[in-house]
């Protein structure tokens, strides 16, 4: 198919462009295949506008007499506004921008097509391999192995090939672990807790059903994972009654009289279509233009959203606190593994171990326990806030996840090494990027599309020093320890810089970020300085002293 | 009394035994910890409330709530003692007299003149002068010395030229409490001006000659516009009320060239109650998204924050942009109009912004007009129906403008926690009594302290570090956005849970900020001097200078930021499910301890008057309270065997 095809009119003249807080701007409007673009031709302010269609969330067209106006809704939650002159150019353009921002076919996707203009120093699909991470495991601890028993994705479709589990545990009983497991996705190594040798591993459901089959394999393999004498806890992301109810389809949950040593906890954690209508409403909310104080706090409330992110974080919470307070290994598990598990998994992470606070560990935290792990991004990426289609698998988990992470960055904003901008570029690229990283659903998919030959890694763009800059946090300090967040309603906030972001004017909290950056850009400007004269001094000392002693 | 269990407000089972002291100014808790021996002290004049509970097996509770939002929660074992503490507080916590206060026996060393020096501190006939007064248009009116025309006006009162004695004295008689037009603030760049005044008792058709010259004397005054508007601060349906009882407002047709403009704030009332179920809602045990979000929407708090600043910001638009004067009244132009013009003026000045600038804003629009401090903050034992949150209000507009505008201020907002800490404190003479007349009548001046010297002399610890005077935030108006942005208004947890510090960011940029910038300075200094010893050398070659000191102070500094950086904490009750799970006693790093205690230091250097108090403890009473959510900055807990289980215990 040629996207010349669906692309009825190439260009408009005279159109209008319009954003909140900016005058409307005059130029020309062009489609391509994988882009609109707006040019002013204002001499004193030429400016572009550049926007993938696979960011185009949905549509809408308004005519007064002749003069057609189009609102474009972005999955990173911008509207833009143009008035395009005569009717039948504006209808062309609506329903070529229609067709092309909702393209079947993934490799009909711009990273396909996008040619870096930028030189490649590391190739980011090759950042972040599972032997690497092993590498590190193996170095604290030999109780792991890395197995293959998922070579061709033959056990589990949405793993990896290769994953951490116990040393113990052979692959044929992996193999019988799986069929016990939803998805076959049967326990592997999520974290080891270096401080006191403790684990978090996550899984899918166990397949109980109602007449409580038991799996003596799956038994041992997640036995395998405590000290002699020592008892584990089971996280389960549902509550106790859907968990039940999960039986009568063949799911179900861990049996105290089959797994005596665990304590299972269930802490319930929304997903699908609840969350997809959470944002729609929050972003409903945020775009209110209304003047009413009041309605603004209990639209905020009636989303929800702020609910969501209590509930994620307190189980991640729970999660790290088992592992470092109790001292306990931990299993995590919801219904397939590969929504709610993730974010606790990944969370927990962010609590307990420093190097998931810094940029290069949070995109192997991802690249792991989002990527490999076999979040769904495609399905649930698919449509964001402004979306009307009611399709069960869309949901903003990742989203949500970011949203976490921001919320522990404001409570300990000297821990991380990464920005707020850098979660908002994520956020942004699984939504809608000129890369490949985040298209497919689990590296199954992945590898059959050839992502790592056909398209750019996200990290071989980000990692660059160029970009890396923009994304750096100046009061950045390591700091070793575990770091606790408040899940108190006071101390949670509504993420402006994602859902305010086009709403706001957001001039003077930039100048504060430039001042906050100067102040310790001119701090070590005169360390440097300092560190210079000294050893000049030194030296010259030395040299004087070498001459008195002469 | 001894064997007093201090409980944490959130989790049941982490107690604090100690002994419970009642000294004159304080209440006293000393925790028994054999090491810390944890102090929390509460001034009397903070107390708001009292409230004795069932006695229950373990002994009879006491809860205590304070005026600047702290909680505490006493068990006291035998039923007897913790009535007589309960009486012995009541009394002490309502004072009758004003000698009875702190500040009359509060003494922080400092010799007369250091005293004198601190009143000086904030002198308003500067202030005006700064302003550009007098000159042609305005002039200080004598008419009011001795309080003569007005009782709870200051002596000294800025009219405009044209208005006469006779003119004042006339208007006075038809304004509520006489409280006559006067100038609030006046604005250089184009002779507008804010005036200042009580509703005018107009009834259903009175009219004032002179009242009337004296709004067209104002107009005069800025010779560049045609009207002058006139903001009425209340409600409309408030102020039609008033005309029953023969108040009420300006009838446009009577006074020329005026536009008239009402501006809904609630009265006193409203917002007492207001504030009293936002506090529900803070005081929740942990409480949902849900509940939080509804409590602080059916509070309507919010609301009444963003009414006054709307009031504010259009007096600012139309002195700054339309060059009007305005004349802003709500009914005794005490409370509401001291709300206004102070955040209309912030708004248009930069140097309010200023820490200095501040303390005069406050003098002047506050203090000197007769904002009833002792009544609204209930100083002395008074109609619990005069009192309310009027200040804190305005407290809270600064800081709501502190947040949209990061670097426009020279403080941050820990200043501002201080100043709402100190109206409620009594320890100073600035905010005692309802005016200007009772406070020299009482001689305040020479018999306490000004809370601004004190401020002054620490102004270290409010500065912003984002503040730049060559900034461009730091220039002329600020222009908040209006609508559609109700979500710029935010709840406060910093002021309103202020003592719940596991509730806050557990890293303070701020902080941080600071810590770098006075690494910065000292980084400068010793730049200079090895630029110095630098230049000796290669002259004369010469050598036996060390200037290690100086690295030695830098690591020190270092070392302040760094634990800025590890303020480590406990869990919180993320779960009820862990309680039957025997919980072992976690090996904690000592890293994470001596981070703690590091952290400990910090606060206590940085919070040196939070307790109130005049010896060297003071820093103590902010840490010892209790901390809800797992005694986030408390390390006896930190690291104790057993307090540990608790953490785990809802």
């Amino acid at each position: 198919m040629e996207f010349a095809e669906l692309i009825k009119t190439p260009r408009a003249d005279n159109v209008v462009l319009h954003r909140p807080f900016y005058l409307a701007v005059e130029g020309t409007l062009c489609l391509t295949g994988h882009h609109l673009i707006f040019s002013s031709r204002r001499q004193d302010n030429a400016e572009e506008l550049w926007l993938l269609h696979s960011n185009i969330d949905s549509i809408e067209k308004r005519f007064v007499g002749s003069l057609g106006t189009i609102i474009i809704k972005c999955k990173d939650l911008r509207i833009i506004q143009l008035d395009i002159p005569g009717m039948e150019e504006c209808l062309n353009i609506a329903s070529s921008i229609e067709a092309l921002s909702t393209l079947d076919s993934v490799t009909l996707m711009y990273p396909f097509f996008y040619r870096p203009m930028f030189e490649i120093i590391e190739d980011g699909w090759r950042s972040f391999l599972p032997d690497q991470e092993f590498e590190l495991l193996s170095s604290v601890t030999d109780e792991w192995r890395l197995s293959c028993v998922n070579k061709e994705f033959s056990v589990c479709p949405s793993y990896p090939p290769v994953v951490i589990v116990p040393k113990s545990v052979d692959d044929e009983a992996l193999r019988k672990v799986a069929m016990f497991r939803h998805g076959s996705r049967f326990p592997v190594l999520s974290y080891y807790h270096k401080k006191n040798g403790m684990v978090m591993m996550r899984s899918s459901q166990p397949l109980t059903g109602t007449n409580g089959r038991r799996c003596k394999e799956d038994e041992k393999l997640i036995n395998a994972t405590l000290r002699p004498g020592k008892r584990g806890y089971i996280i389960d992301t549902r509550s106790l009654n859907i968990a039940q109810q999960a039986r009568a389809k063949g799911g179900g949950f861990e049996q105290e009289a089959h797994y005596p040593q665990w304590r299972r906890i269930h802490k319930c954690i929304e997903r699908f279509n609840i969350l997809q209508e959470s944002l729609i409403k929050l972003v409903e909310a945020c775009n209110d233009q209304s003047h009413n104080m009041d309605r603004w706090l209990s639209k905020l409330e009636a989303s929800n959203w702020l609910t969501h992110i209590k509930e994620i974080l307190t189980a991640a919470c729970l999660a790290a606190q088992c592992i470092d307070r109790e001292g306990a290994s931990v299993l995590v598990h919801g219904t397939e593994g590969t929504d709610s598990t993730l974010q606790v998994t990944s969370l927990a992470q962010i609590i307990l171990d420093p190097r998931c606070r810094t940029i290069r560990g949070f995109e192997s935290l991802v690249v792991r326990e989002w990527l490999q792990a076999g979040h769904p991004f495609q399905q649930r990426c698919a449509q964001s806030a402004y979306s009307n289609s009611k399709q069960k698998w869309e949901a903003p988990v990742f989203l949500l996840f970011l949203d976490c992470v921001w919320q522990i960055l404001r409570q300990f904003p000297c821990s991380f090494e990464f920005n707020e901008q850098f979660l908002i570029m994520l956020f942004e690229h699984a939504y809608a990027s000129q890369f490949g990283t985040f298209l497919g659903n689990n590296e199954n998919e992945r590898s059959k599309l050839k992502l790592p030959q056909k398209t750019m890694s996200l990290w071989s763009w980000v990692n660059r020093s160029e970009e890396l800059s923009k994304f750096q946090n100046p009061l950045f300090e390591a700091n070793s320890l575990v770091i606790w967040p408040s899940v108190a309603p006071q101390s949670l906030q509504l993420w402006e810089g994602v859902f305010l972001r086009w709403n706001r004017p957001s001039k003077f909290l930039d100048e504060a970020h430039e001042e906050m950056i100067n102040i310790i850009k001119y701090n070590k400007e005169l360390q440097a300085k300092v560190n210079a004269l000294r050893r000049q001094l030194a030296e010259m000392e030395t040299d004087d002293r070498m001459q008195d002693n002469l | 009394v001894e064997n007093v269990r201090l409980l944490d407000r959130l989790s049941s089972r982490k107690a604090a035994l100690g002994t419970l002291y009642l000294t004159a100014t304080h209440v006293i808790f000393v925790e028994n910890g054999s090491e810390t021996r944890k102090e929390t002290w509460v001034l009397h004049s903070q107390i708001s409330s009292i409230e004795k509970q069932a006695t229950t097996a373990t002994g009879c509770p006491l809860l205590i709530r304070c005026k600047n939002f702290q909680i505490i929660q006493l068990v006291i074992p035998q039923e007897r003692d913790c009535h007589d503490v309960y009486i012995s507080l009541i009394r002490l916590a309502r004072p009758v007299k004003y000698e009875e206060l702190y500040c009359f026996s509060f003494n922080p060393k400092l010799d007369k003149e250091e005293r004198e020096q601190g009143w000086k501190l904030v002198n308003l006939n500067e202030e005006y002068n700064r302003m550009g007064i007098p000159n042609s248009y305005w002039q200080i009116s004598d008419v009011n010395r001795d309080y003569g025309v007005c009782d709870s006006y200051p002596t000294e009162v800025y009219v405009p030229k044209s208005a006469t004695a006779h003119i004042i004295v006339g208007s006075s008689k038809f304004r509520s409490r006489r409280r006559f037009p006067a100038l609030s603030y006046y604005y250089k760049d184009n002779n507008a001006s804010i005036c200042r005044s009580s509703q005018p008792l107009s009834g259903f058709s009175a009219r004032c000659l002179e009242d009337e010259q004296m709004l067209q004397a104002i107009r005069k005054a800025n010779p560049g516009s045609d009207f002058i508007y006139v903001v009425d601060t209340r409600p409309k349906l408030n102020a039609m009320a008033n005309r029953a009882a023969g108040k009420g407002y300006e009838n446009e047709d009577n006074y020329s060239n005026i536009k008239f403009q009402f501006i809904g704030i609630e009265n006193i009332h409203v917002m007492r109650n207001s504030l009293q179920k936002m506090l529900e809602v803070c005081e929740l045990k942990s409480p949902s998204m849900s509940d939080f979000l509804w409590g602080l929407e059916n509070s309507g708090w919010l609301k009444h924050i963003k009414a006054i600043m709307d009031a504010g910001i259009f007096i600012a638009k139309a002195v700054a942009e339309e060059g009007v004067s305005v004349l802003v009244h709500c009914s005794d132009g005490w409370d509401r109009t001291a709300q206004v013009c102070s955040v209309a003026s912030l708004l248009l000045d930069p140097y309010y912004r200023t820490m200095k600038g501040f303390m005069v804003l406050i003098e002047k629009d506050w203090v000197s007009f007769g904002h009833k401090f002792n009544h609204r903050y209930g100083n002395l034992d008074g109609d619990p129906k005069e009192i309310s949150p009027v200040i804190d209000q305005f407290i809270e507009c600064v800081w709501q403008l502190m947040e949209q505008f990061p670097c426009a201020f020279e403080f941050n907002e820990r200043f501002l926690i201080h100043i709402q800490h100190h109206v409620y404190s009594c320890q100073f003479g600035n905010f005692l009594c309802n005016s200007q007349k009772e406070r020299r009548e009482l001689k305040i001046q020479e018999r306490t302290y000004s809370l601004w010297a004190h401020l002054w002399k620490n102004r270290a610890d409010y500065l912003n570090p984002l503040y730049r005077s060559d900034h461009s935030q730091t220039q002329g108006t600020l222009r908040p956005q209006m609508a559609p942005c109700n979500f710029l208004y935010k709840f406060w947890s910093g002021m309103y849970n202020r003592f719940e510090k596991g509730l806050h960011p557990r890293q303070s940029v701020t902080d941080y900020l600071m810590a770098v910038k006075e690494e910065s300075q000292q980084l400068e200094e010793e730049l200079e001097v090895l630029g110095e010893r630098l230049a000796n050398l290669q002259k004369s070659q010469l050598t036996d200078i060390k200037v290690e000191s100086k690295q030695q102070d830098r690591s020190k500094q270092l070392g302040l930021s760094a634990s800025n950086n590890s303020l480590a904490n406990t869990p919180q009750d993320y779960s009820n499910d862990l309680k039957s799970f025997p919980s072992r006693s976690p090996s904690q790093g000592d890293e994470e301890d001596s981070a703690l205690i590091l952290t400990q230091d910090n606060l206590k250097s940085s919070d040196p008057d939070l307790s109130a108090n005049s010896d060297q403890e003071s820093g103590v009473e902010d840490l010892s309270c209790r901390s809800p959510s797992g005694g986030g900055c408390l390390p006896s807990e930190d690291s104790g065997k057993d307090s540990d289980e608790a953490v785990f215990l809802a």
